[in-house]
């Protein structure tokens, strides 16, 4: 098998805000009835982390779990671990109607980090920036590219994209946090 | 710039995060039906000066497709409202018979 490479191998930039892009993240796609306690649990035995409700992500030791619509779940977990977990949760839930894929190879994920790390957010996307407390995810758009982000800490967002356009999403977010673009909202 | 409430999210989405979708509430005239009503159903549309009924898709959002009940004139937003219903909800009618005693209904 040919060895895993992700978007940008991990490249970063260093501007107002710091741009680094996440190397290798595990990425599943949960779909199906969420108020089901059989894949609450799957959830749970996958990430170690509680159902999440709406626009919300949570974190435990082993994994986050996020809410990206009323019928969809995104687990973030280790990249090597992702094809065991779901596995296991396919088996856990057979008989539910539900589906679990493995899309870490098929996503990017960058970190903004620094103080206006929000702002840098701010200038690419229509979502109000400063309401994101640590724990909401947000889907929304940069520019033209449809990207969810949630704030890690106060000074971290974190921002996931299709890996399609990996390559438009570091360019936008080198160029939101360049030096001498600062707005210091 | 437009903001509806995603029913699905509950985040106000800006019209950018959003796909409008056309008038809400169609009766779908299909396969054996006389051919008027098949073209009515296919091309003709409401284009009122005021309240109106949109369907609306959050489409960088979660991909749902919801309704929305606002004006066409004074962009006022009445609310928005699950896709998984025939006609609006009553709030909804509250909420624009309250700002426009004389309105018509929405048929």
């Amino acid at each position: 098998m040919s060895k895993a490479q992700s978007a940008w191998n991990g490249v970063s930039f260093d501007g107002y805000c710091r741009v680094e892009e996440q190397s290798l993240v595990g990425m599943i796609t949960v779909r199906g009835d969420l108020a089901s306690k059989k894949l609450a649990k799957a959830v749970k035995d996958a990430t170690g982390a509680k159902m999440p409700g709406q626009g919300e992500i949570l974190s435990s030791d082993k994994g986050r779990a996020a809410w990206m619509s009323p019928d969809e779940l995104l687990l973030i977990v280790d990249h090597a671990e992702a094809p065991g977990i779901i596995d296991a949760m396919a088996a856990a839930l057979a008989d539910e109607h539900a589906l679990v894929v493995n899309v870490s190879d098929a996503r990017a994920v960058f970190h903004v980090k620094g103080k206006a790390a929000r702002e840098v957010v701010a200038k690419l996307s229509p979502a109000d920036v400063s309401v994101m407390a640590p724990g909401m995810l947000r889907r929304t758009r940069i520019a033209q590219v449809p990207a969810a982000f949630h704030m890690v800490d106060e000074e971290t967002a974190e921002l996931v994209c299709f890996r399609s356009v990996g390559q438009y999403a570091y360019d936008l977010l080198k160029d939101a946090a360049l030096p001498g673009g600062e707005v210091w909202v | 710039m437009l903001v509806l409430e995603c029913p699905y999210c509950g985040v106000m989405a800006d019209e950018s995060d959003l796909h409008g979708g056309g008038e809400a509430h169609l009766k779908r005239f299909g396969p054996g039906s006389s051919d008027d009503d098949f073209e009515t159903y296919l091309f003709m549309r409401k284009n009122p000066k005021g309240v109106h009924f949109e369907r609306w898709r959050h489409v960088s959002g979660c991909g749902k497709w919801f309704h929305a009940a606002r004006n066409t004139m004074t962009l006022e937003v009445y609310g928005t409202y699950s896709a998984q219903t025939y006609e609006p909800p009553q709030d909804i009618i509250d909420a624009v018979k309250a700002k426009h005693p004389e309105w018509e209904g929405y048929k």
